[in-house]
């Protein structure tokens, strides 16, 4: 369903990605791992059109997302890794306008909207502006949001980060769900190597923009002879701390944040 | 279809819900109008020019369309750093719609703020050849609407933080805002500055408005105002959907 051969990305003299490849099979879900600034997001940014490959080729079902973008797009869904909300409009508006965007005709839009918007605990906040959430609300309002039209495929970046356990919990619930009921091939990426274990089939870890290591999380403990998958992940890339500098959203989200009576 | 519809509403949803911002908008072209409109008054009548007020009224409403199009066209710069960009490229919408839309509801909420300008202008004193010449006064707001969103959004496509927007409204807003000939008449301006502000798009939409609405110092024909704002608007629309087609986030 996602075959990505020799994937390059660079920024300048920065490699972000380098010379990755890997498949994932229809109605598998695969977990990227990697710490901070590995490549996880760049190659989902490419997976999903946003960005340009610098080499390398991809094929998200048969189709080359560059080349066929739009017949691209309709095949998957995405939950990014930070914001994308509009915050002055309502949780139903933001649904809303994702079920017009992804075609999803008008009754079935209000059904499941209303369906999600219960299931990850907002229906009694669908009128109130999303700028007004908590930090919590807002991610679970995005994953709700991603899950109103089927995908064939469904990207994940990091859904479960700032969740609490009962919303991850739910979260997991859902993806296994729709993945073994429809058939849904779930791409994702995450920190807690738990859930990774728990909820995949087969993982790839990357590091420094080169995919170290892939298979089921069984293989890749015993590759490494370790016990659990966290361990497995500390052996493959290093127990160094990897920080990744702001770039200019993140200080404009600072700058937001003293001014906030502001627009958003 | 639908989907230049919603991205339409959206401008019209956000706009109507920042009402402390639509007052503040108002600041600005109530400041020059009293204040220009009524300091200049006397010396612009003992130079032989005729009524100021008169004069300088479309030219308040011309900005107050500038400013709040252009700005909507910036807005970009917002959503790309907010994340809600994202959302509308990954969508399987061409960006030629999502372009469209964002631009035409831009594009409505600074006609809305004109005509809010256009009534403070009344209320003041300012008084059209005929009232039915405001219809034709609103065409014009549109095509300056229309232009100005399309720059705004070629520009905003480009756009990462906040310095370039400082450099965009030190650079380019002010100055289309003051050569435009909204504050001074056009038709005694002499040699370079006569070519400026002849490059200015934003004079022939101020322009066309006096011309309609019957206020004194019009400088060009009616005719010419209307074709220019159209083939420019045109090329505008034209080069910030390609602008817009390219981003990469």
């Amino acid at each position: 369903m996602i075959r990505v051969q020799n994937l390059v990305k660079t920024f300048g003299t920065f490699t972000a990605v380098n010379d990755v490849s890997f498949d994932v099979a229809e109605g598998e879900i695969f977990a990227f791992l990697g710490p901070n600034g590995a490549g996880k997001t760049t190659t989902i940014k490419m997976l999903t059109t946003l960005l340009k490959p610098t080499s390398g080729e991809i094929e998200l079902d048969g189709l080359n997302p560059q080349t066929h973008q739009n017949e691209a797009r309709k095949r998957f869904g995405i939950v990014f890794q930070d914001p994308s909300l509009d915050g002055d409009l309502t949780a139903c508006e933001n649904m809303e306008i994702h079920g017009v965007l992804y075609h999803v005709p008008h009754k079935i839009r209000r059904q499941r909207a209303e369906e999600l918007l219960k299931l990850f605990e907002l229906w009694d906040r669908r009128d109130d502006q999303v700028k007004k959430f908590s930090g919590g609300m807002k991610r679970r309002l995005e994953i709700a949001r991603g899950f109103l039209h089927t995908p064939k495929i469904l990207f994940l970046d990091e859904p479960t980060l700032g969740l609490d356990p009962q919303s991850r919990n739910q979260l997991w619930t859902h993806v296994k769900s729709v993945n073994e009921s429809e058939r849904v091939t779930v791409f994702l990426t995450t920190h807690y190597m738990d859930e990774a274990d728990r909820v995949a089939h087969r993982v790839g870890v990357i590091d420094h923009g080169k995919l170290v290591a892939q298979g089921t999380p069984n293989a890749i403990k015993e590759q490494t002879g370790t016990g659990s998958l966290e361990e497995a992940f500390l052996k493959l890339t290093g127990s160094t701390i990897r920080d990744e500098s702001a770039n200019a959203a993140d200080q404009m989200r600072q700058f937001a944040k003293m001014w906030s009576g502001g627009r958003r | 279809m639908s989907a230049i519809y919603i991205l339409w509403l959206r401008e019209l949803k956000r706009y109507t819900r920042s009402r402390a911002q639509i007052v503040a908008s108002l600041g600005q072209p109530m400041l020059y109008l009293l204040v220009l409109g009524f300091g200049l008054g006397p010396v612009f009548k003992r130079a032989g020019n005729g009524d100021y007020f008169q004069f300088i009224a479309p030219g308040v409403i011309g900005m107050s369309v500038l400013f709040s199009s252009i700005f909507s066209g910036l807005g970009l710069l917002w959503d790309r750093q907010f994340g809600f960009l994202k959302e509308t490229l990954v969508a399987p919408v061409s960006r030629l719609q999502i372009m469209i839309g964002r631009t035409l509801g831009g594009a409505t909420v600074a006609c809305i703020q004109g005509l809010l300008v256009m009534v403070i202008c009344l209320l003041a004193g300012f008084r059209p050849a005929h009232f039915s010449a405001i219809p034709l006064a609103l065409g014009f707001m549109v095509l300056i609407a229309v232009l100005f969103a399309a720059l705004g959004m070629a520009i905003g496509s480009g756009l990462q933080d906040m310095q370039g927007f400082q450099l965009i409204m030190n650079f380019l807003v002010m100055p289309v805002y003051f050569l435009s000939g909204a504050i001074f008449p056009l038709n005694d301006t002499k040699s370079v500055l006569k070519y400026i502000t002849r490059a200015d798009p934003l004079s022939y939409g101020i322009d066309g408005m006096r011309n309609v609405l019957g206020a004194s110092n019009s400088a060009f024909d009616p005719r010419l105002d209307f074709i220019v704002l159209v083939i420019v608007g045109a090329i505008f629309l034209i080069f910030g959907a390609y602008r817009f087609s390219k981003i990469e986030i």
